[in-house]
């Protein structure tokens, strides 16, 4: 009705309304790449130190080190004591935490902006300086056990959703956990964890990005005083491991004390970094947001309301990720209805897409969608700089933020129909199930931790 | 021309950072005044990026169900699912075609209307009317209350195979008794099968009105666009009457426990009292003496004890969370089912000791530099300052709480905390709920 209209003023809004913030980037010569975008509206800084290490980096039996190195990396050096690290930036007010992803591992502080150089001072002392103590480790590691428990093998639709994943790949990387398979965690040695940290902690394999009410030529003489003297590593990047071709659709069942059944689709698609040509990235990204970018969208239109089949369906993907993931679909069906009348309606959806072309008013709210959401997310300096790291992090550049908008713009109902042709298909599919067992039954039980499957996380990020 | 309100936000606590103990300023940059129809509007001009985002707050939480549990979420779920001519489709089209955000939710307290969007007429005008149509002309469908009703029951059995949320549940419910604090707000599987439409609109028709209600604004609006924006928001709501005042919540008179039986890992463990109202006069020395024991992160007390020197869980802390009347004071941990007894066991001994004792002057310092060191931070955002506004709106806070809150922080001292942690938390009247396979206490 209106949508047509609204594109063409959507349209001139990039322009007109939001020039661009500037980035300043450097290299120290260690290899150091500091980012830095000055935001004035507020007093304050956010400082990031990204590694590239992740879970996507990690191989069989030593799944989970990359995070639980991230909780070692608070344990002290041999200036700054165990605990000391958060003490000092809590005592100035400042907010400090970190969060390790399949694809980095990154530490943070936010303060007011006169004292960003306490940040450098102990981010620079930790990255070359950390002492791993065993104690510190066997307690430590104690801890990110209960994060496990806590995250994933105490929620079924995560633990489901690990099973899932493990299932889709077989090959490649991103198969295991972030936070790590159980026994992984269990075996977990001081050799392993000194042997990670000596591997991936150095200036040059490292993005220090900082957004705030700073001007970019002090942060880059604070950076080059406290992380200029810091020597470099050799670095060896991780072998590819790529992904076997999937030659048909896999299935798997999680039968878990539960109440409510749970269904995940995932599809093997490219990410930005591997699509061939990127138009095929943008499209995918369009998919998702047809599907499920927000009430308006065709899961909760006619899957949610119209034929009433799911209490909840969302759709994802993951465009910034390094390595190609999956296109995941997932929902609870409604009340009265099963898991497989679910699956047939996610899958006519899908079939819809290949069939037709998308309409003008969905592609157009999509866009506006992501337009406007370009401006909202100035309103926050951390979610800025989280979106540098992680483009600088996975080797895209921060550059590539600038062609989001132009990129999604440029998507036409013609290449969301052929992405959806392509990927979208039996051959590169896996689906999994919960199947909920009697809750009551398990309690009674009595030993939770026994009745469970090993254990296991859905979650693409852990913080600390 | 609108002010930046963070420009002259950040000059003052630089200069309150620097002389905490002089002068202060004292110039108002919440801006206050009715609309013709009686809805108190709070604005904070910010013209750093071309967006607003607008909250109507409506006392209308879960507080005010009655006996219908479960009602006020099912009317704010409502809101929108057809309004005017519009269908939930259309609505949802709308908002999100012209790039705006709009949302609705129910808490304990209140109801709360968000939109976020550009500030460009085109964009924003279209945006403004239709959430006024939302507000004013909602038409309950009955097809849409049949599924949000379903929708309720699938969420109720979610919380079923949560822990966390089973244990959320039972202490609410062993801490409030029957104070509307204690009510379900998601509602039972019997009291979701009763609600009708009728139930829907008599709720919308008593609470959903002016003087009922609350504008917050914060944005790139000059005075008098924003004036503009709060009458077209409201203009078709009925004048009304604001909800009476509720109860105030009765002390806890004996310790309860109580442990919900679940086949989870981990025991997961909350222990609390009823605690302080939003305004309550010992606000600022227990959220100071909280910080010191189970509010700051890692750096607590109890995360010290508990994490850092035993590796017994992931995640511990406590909290105040005020509300109109006494929201909970709770301690919360999860850990692995054979430890439970033992983490329970330092939570009670830690408060027993904390409020006995107070905080170390060296804590308290501690607190009171991090809290308002660390207030730049609270409000460099209109995301935060929006929250503030409604938040001080609402409660009816004054309007120099921003301005005075480094002030109110660094007052705060050492007999002052001891004093109202004596007064006001008694580890002997607590309520203990575990949730988990089997009783940590030997059950």
């Amino acid at each position: 009705m209106f949508a047509r209209n609204l594109l063409l003023v959507l349209g001139l809004l990039p322009a007109t309304l939001v020039a661009a913030p500037k980035v300043h980037e450097f290299t120290l010569d260690n290899g150091l790449r500091l980012v830095v975008q000055e935001d004035h509206r507020a007093p304050v800084v956010v400082s990031q130190v990204w590694y590239k290490v992740g879970s996507s980096y990690e191989h069989d039996g030593i799944t989970g080190a990359s995070h639980v190195l991230e909780h070692m990396m608070f344990k002290g050096t041999a200036k700054v004591p165990a605990g000391e690290f958060s003490r000092r930036i809590a005592e100035l007010g400042g907010r400090d935490n970190a969060f390790t992803s399949r694809d980095y591992t990154a530490y943070f502080q936010t303060l007011e902006r006169s004292l960003l150089e306490t940040a450098f001072e102990l981010e620079a002392d930790r990255m070359r300086g950390l002492l791993l103590d065993p104690e510190e480790i066997a307690k430590e590691v104690r801890v990110v056990l209960e994060e496990r428990r806590l995250r994933t093998d105490d929620n079924p639709q995560a633990l489901t959703y690990e099973r899932f994943n493990a299932t889709a790949f077989l090959t490649s990387p991103v198969r295991n956990p972030v936070i790590g398979w159980m026994d992984d965690l269990e075996h977990l040695r001081l050799q392993d964890l000194e042997a990670w940290y000596r591997q991936w902690y150095a200036p040059n394999n490292a993005t220090l990005v900082v957004v705030g009410d700073v001007e970019p030529a002090a942060v880059h003489a604070l950076a080059q005083k406290h992380f200029g003297p810091l020597e470099p590593s050799p670095i060896v990047p991780p072998k590819p491991r790529p992904e076997l071709t999937q030659q048909g659709p896999r299935r798997l069942t999680v039968r878990l004390p539960a109440e409510v059944p749970y269904l995940l689709l995932g599809y093997k698609v490219p990410a930005l970094a591997s699509a061939e040509p990127v138009a095929e990235a943008y499209a995918l990204e369009v998919l998702a947001g047809i599907l499920d970018g927000g009430r308006s969208a065709r899961l909760a239109r006619t899957l949610v309301r119209g034929s009433e089949i799911a209490a909840s369906a969302g759709a994802g993907y993951s465009l910034h990720a390094r390595l190609p993931e999956l296109f995941l679909l997932d929902g609870t069906p409604a009340n009265g209805h099963d898991v497989a009348a679910l699956e047939q309606g996610l899958r006519d959806q899908i079939e819809r897409l290949q069939q037709e072309p998308v309409s003008a008013d969905e592609l157009a709210r999509v866009k506006a969608q992501v337009v406007a959401s370009q401006v909202y997310e100035r309103d926050s300096v951390f979610y800025q700089a989280m979106q540098i790291g992680i483009l600088e992090t996975v080797g895209l550049g921060w550059e590539r933020l600038d062609e989001y908008v132009a990129g999604v713009n440029a998507v036409t109902p013609e290449q969301v129909q052929a992405v959806a042709s392509k990927y979208l298909v039996d051959d590169g599919l896996t689906v999994a199930v919960l199947e909920p067992l009697p809750l009551a039954a398990a309690a009674a039980g009595g030993d939770g931790a026994a009745a469970r499957p090993g254990g296991a996380s859905g979650e693409k990020s852990d913080a600390n | 021309m609108p002010t930046d309100t963070l420009r002259v936000l950040r000059a003052r606590i630089a200069a309150l950072l620097l002389f905490v103990a002089g002068p202060l300023a004292a110039a108002p940059e919440i801006q206050e005044w009715t609309t013709g129809g009686g809805t108190r509007v709070l604005f904070i001009a910010a013209d750093a990026l071309p967006m607003v985002d607008v909250q109507v707050v409506f006392d209308a939480g879960s507080v005010r169900d009655g006996s219908a549990y479960g009602l006020a979420q099912l009317t704010s779920e409502l809101l929108g699912a057809g309004a005017g001519t519009r269908d939930a489709d259309a609505i949802a089209a709308t908002f999100e075609g012209l790039g705006a955000r709009f949302g609705h939710h129910a808490q304990r307290d209140q109801a709360v209307v968000s939109l976020r969007s550009l500030t460009d007429p085109a964009l924003l005008d279209p945006a403004v009317e239709l959430l006024a149509t939302v507000l004013a002309r909602p038409t309950f469908p009955a097809d849409a209350l049949e599924r949000a009703r379903g929708q309720m029951q699938v969420a109720l059995q979610e919380e079923q195979q949560s822990p966390g949320s089973l244990a959320s549940k039972a202490f609410f419910r062993a801490l409030y008794d029957d104070h509307p604090y204690g009510n379900p707000a998601n509602g039972t599987a019997q009291s979701l099968a009763a609600l009708t439409r009728a139930d829907v609109v008599a709720f919308y028709q008593r609470h959903y009105v002016a003087r009922n209600a609350l504008v917050a604004i914060v944005g790139d609006l000059d005075r008098a666009a924003a004036e503009a924006l709060a009458e077209r928001v409201t203009a078709g709501l009925a004048a009304g009457s604001p909800a009476p005042d509720l109860p105030p919540v009765p002390p806890l008179l004996v310790p309860i426990s109580v442990h919900v039986d679940h086949p989870s890992a981990q025991t997961h463990v909350l222990v609390g009292q009823p605690g302080m109202r939003r305004g309550d006069p010992d606000y600022f020395a227990l959220y100071l003496g909280n910080h010191a024991f189970g509010g700051s992160g890692l750096v607590s007390r109890l995360s010290q004890e508990i994490r850092e020197q035993r590796g017994l869980a992931y995640s511990v802390s406590s909290y105040f969370m005020p509300l109109r009347q006494a929201g909970p004071f709770q301690m919360l941990l999860q850990t692995r089912n054979d430890q439970a007894a033992e983490a329970l066991g330092l939570l009670t001994a830690n408060l027993e000791r904390f409020v006995a004792e107070g905080p170390t002057a060296t804590e308290l310092a501690f607190s009171r530099r991090s809290v308002s060191g660390g207030f730049p931070l609270n409000i460099d955002s209109n995301g935060k300052l929006i929250g503030y506004l409604a938040m001080i709106g609402f409660y009816r806070l004054p309007l120099d709480y921003l301005d005075r809150f480094i002030e109110r922080v660094q007052a705060v001292d050492l007999a002052q905390v001891a004093d109202a942690l004596g007064r006001r938390v008694d580890p002997a009247r607590m309520v203990t709920v575990t949730v988990g396979p089997r009783n940590p206490r030997g059950g």
